[in-house]
């Protein structure tokens, strides 16, 4: 049982801390964000130089062989720093669904590129109409030839607006709910018939809904087995879910410290409003939810290579419930405890909890994953 | 990262197995399962089988019979016992003052009292709490003055826990008033035959009456019978209550809620269906499940990373949260019972009870369990003043 960095992982957390300190501050990130293209590609190619890039992937192939802890690691980092690239769409979950379904020729194309920081992807698992069920496909393919014709919408893909390749869930056959009969593709952003619809996240990151109209892809295009997407799509998603819930630890991390601080430098009648117990309670509160955040961050962080779906599913989906819902309170009372000044756009505070937002929603919601921790532990 | 316990670890809880299957007295299980109260022969049987197998004492040092367990070791022993239904051992003479005496006690009063204590001669209670000192314990007022070789006592303990079943009480008392609150204060071990004690029982919203007020009047006690030095008692108390590391988030009990509490929801049945099928309900048990799995994880983490060190914040987080969610489950089985939950049935609670209950087998102990909770989120220090220490010690406000 050990719940602590290895030599390791301290080592690429302190460089990965010295990194985006050294690349970020409030100023640079807005100016990113309002006048730039939404990421900064010297910090990407500083990614590439580190290493972070190859992180999870097979050392054959030029990576690390790391496990989603490593993942975790880096993720928090990210979070605490507000990072803009596109960490998690390309190498978390494009990564994982080329390493868990993709073909050799697939995997040493697209990973080498990866891993040189010369691709970025993303990946499309909800549609407009589907919420969070990623089984409520209707984007269709239908064979022609050797190849196959793609149409359909996908909405709010994290990454979309950056990404070269982009892997879309795609009904081949069965029913529009039904688990069986999806498949994966990866379509190139620019191919003839796909269009997008960019925009900034809440917190500054690029998102897109995916258009695509008649676009034909070869049957090379095919990412696993045709048909039967079901059980890598959950995987990706659980995976990515794991590194946004530690993203959102970071941000966490970063509300509570703000928050302290404040309270031992605002002074109200006479003295800092943190002698004021109501407050201070409220400030415990925070502190108890996010150790108790952490600790279910570091158990999907464990889970979240494994195989067994419903072991995998259940430490996900407990803590992006747990982490929805007390990130969520802790967040409104971060803004409570500034009072107005937490209300400033200028301040920096609404940057982390606007952060947190993306990772409570994306993937599913609270309530979608209560259903779903319910379903995986109660009905056998 | 691990979350596996380590290969001596697994061998120890199977160790730990062996021995529940093959000493826990079965009948006190059940009676566990059934929500039935225990009598205090069956704490002096569960005790008496820990003793045979030398681990009714497991924190204190060697030489006096401990374990050298490891936290984990006394973690994964707690949930075990818990597991198979068996009672929280009763924490005042192995747990409590046991430790004191190792650590504070004249060499006379460890050949005195450890035995004792061990093989179940002297069962103890706690004297700290008084009507107007409760979690502002140091401003209490039972008063020890010197008289030859005896102290004498006066004031009123209240809160007191087995008190009925005890023939020792080890108290806190003043014996100086010229000083602040916490450094006029003594620790006095006192024999309950001795002329002068009264022990009444206060009977609580659960309908049982597990704790007393115990009224001390003129109570001549041996001046030997002093911890440490006179004056310290605070030292030694603050000692007493910090050093109960284990246990402190009740993990292990909680575990056995959830089965007891998924029973429940499989048993009764709402729309034509059990209960656990119900969303609305699934989603509080789910969050239960989730929370007590964040809970199991945080404590994990404290054990892991403190180890023998002061736990610290980290205690009062779970104490905090520990105590909430002992409550939750009481709560969500009580609602889970439904109407059956409303008759007040005391009799059914009792061991040797004959006659025919309300309701489903379950249903009986429900309220007076969900009443008896309450009493978690204030004893051992409230989750107010658990809060308090959180922002003093970690956040420095």
């Amino acid at each position: 049982m050990d719940f602590g960095y290895s030599e390791e992982q301290v080592l690429f957390s302190n460089s990965l801390q010295k990194l985006l300190s050294d690349s970020y501050n409030v100023d640079v990130r807005r100016a990113l964000v309002e006048d730039g293209p939404g990421y900064s590609e010297d910090v990407w190619k500083a990614f590439a130089e580190m290493g972070l890039l190859a992180l999870p992937f097979p050392e054959d192939m030029g990576g690390f062989d790391g496990t989603s802890v490593d993942t975790m690691v880096v993720a928090i980092e990210l979070g605490r720093h507000l990072a803009l690239e596109p960490y998690v769409p390309t190498v978390v979950m494009a990564g994982s669904a080329l390493k868990l379904a993709g073909s050799d020729a697939q995997k040493t194309d697209l990973i080498a590129k990866i891993i040189s920081g010369d691709l970025k992807m993303a990946v499309a698992l909800t549609e407009p109409g589907s919420r969070f069920d990623m089984a409520d496909v209707t984007t269709r393919a239908v064979a022609n030839g050797d190849d196959y014709i793609i149409s359909g919408s996908k909405s709010v893909v994290l990454g979309g607006d950056l990404a070269d390749k982009i892997i879309v869930s795609v009904r081949t056959s069965g029913d529009t709910r039904s688990e069986d009969g999806l498949t994966l593709f990866i379509v190139d952003a620019n191919a003839d018939g796909v269009s997008r619809e960019t925009y900034s996240l809440l917190d500054g990151r690029g998102g897109a809904d995916i258009h695509l109209e008649n676009v034909r892809v070869p049957a090379s295009a095919v990412l696993g087995t045709l048909d039967q997407a079901w059980s890598v799509m959950e995987h990706v998603a659980d995976q990515a879910s794991a590194a946004l819930c530690a993203e959102s630890l970071g941000a966490f991390e970063k509300v509570n410290e703000l928050t302290l601080e404040y309270l031992k430098v605002r002074e109200q009648f006479g003295r800092p409003i943190g002698k004021f117990q109501v407050l201070q309670h409220h400030m415990a509160d925070m502190v108890i939810e996010y150790e108790h955040a952490r600790s279910l961050v570091c158990q999907s962080s464990m889970k979240a290579d494994s195989e067994d779906a419903a072991e995998r599913g259940k430490a996900v989906s407990s803590t992006k419930v747990y982490l929805g819902e007390g990130g969520h309170k802790s967040c409104q009372s971060a803004i409570q405890l500034h009072g107005g000044i937490g209300m400033t756009a200028e301040y920096e505070l609404g940057d982390f909890v606007k952060r947190m937002a993306i990772s409570e929603v994306l993937f599913g919601d609270v309530d979608h994953h209560l259903v779903r921790f319910g379903k995986l532990s109660y009905l056998d | 990262m691990d979350l596996n316990y380590s290969a001596e670890e697994e061998a120890f809880r199977q160790e730990v197995r062996t021995f529940l299957k093959e000493k826990f007295p079965q009948d006190i299980g059940d009676k566990t399962r059934a929500g039935k109260r225990y009598s205090n022969v069956d704490n002096g049987r569960w005790q008496a089988a820990l003793y045979a197998n030398g681990w009714d004492v497991p924190s204190w040092p060697v030489e006096h019979g401990g374990t050298n367990w490891t936290p984990v070791q006394a973690d994964i022993f707690d949930e075990e016992c818990f597991a198979v239904g068996a009672p929280r051992m009763v924490p005042f003479g192995t747990r409590l003052v046991g430790p004191v005496i190792t650590n504070f006690g004249s060499d006379a009063q460890k050949k005195k009292y450890l035995p004792a204590i061990r093989n179940g001669d002297h069962f103890w209670c706690q004297g700290f709490s008084e009507p107007g000192a409760g979690s502002d314990l140091a401003s209490l007022k039972t008063r020890a003055v010197l008289d030859g070789d005896e102290w004498v006592v006066n004031g009123q303990k209240t809160w007191t826990s087995s008190a009925q079943y005890a023939n020792w009480i080890f108290c806190l008392v003043r014996t100086n008033t010229e000083v602040k609150n916490q450094e006029g204060i003594s620790f006095l071990l006192i024999d309950m035959a001795t002329p002068g004690v009264t022990v009444r029982p206060i009977v609580l919203i659960s309908g049982e009456a597990p704790v007393n007020e115990v009224f001390l009047e003129d109570v001549r006690v041996p001046k030997e019978n002093l911890v440490g030095e006179v004056d310290m008692g605070w030292t030694y108390a603050k000692f007493l209550l910090g050093n109960e590391r284990t246990g402190i988030a009740g993990v292990g009990a909680g575990k056995a809620d959830l089965v007891e509490l998924k029973r429940i929801a499989r048993v009764e049945r709402k729309n034509g269906k059990p209960m656990i099928e119900d969303p609305l309900f699934q989603a509080r048990l789910s969050r239960l499940e989730i929370d007590l799995k964040a809970l199991e994880l945080t404590n994990m983490r404290m054990l892991s990373e403190v180890g023998d060190g002061n736990p610290g914040a980290f205690a009062s987080m779970l104490k905090i949260r520990g105590s909430e969610l002992q409550q939750r489950f009481s709560e969500l089985q009580m609602e889970a019972t439904g109407a059956y939950a409303l008759p007040w049935q005391q009799g059914p609670l009792e061991a040797d009870w004959n006659g025919k209950a309300v309701g489903p087998d379950h249903a009986a102990p429900r309220a007076p369990l969900y009443y008896d909770r309450r009493k978690t989120t204030i004893y051992g220090g409230s989750t107010e003043v658990q809060k308090n220490i959180i922002t003093k010690s970690l956040l420095g406000l």
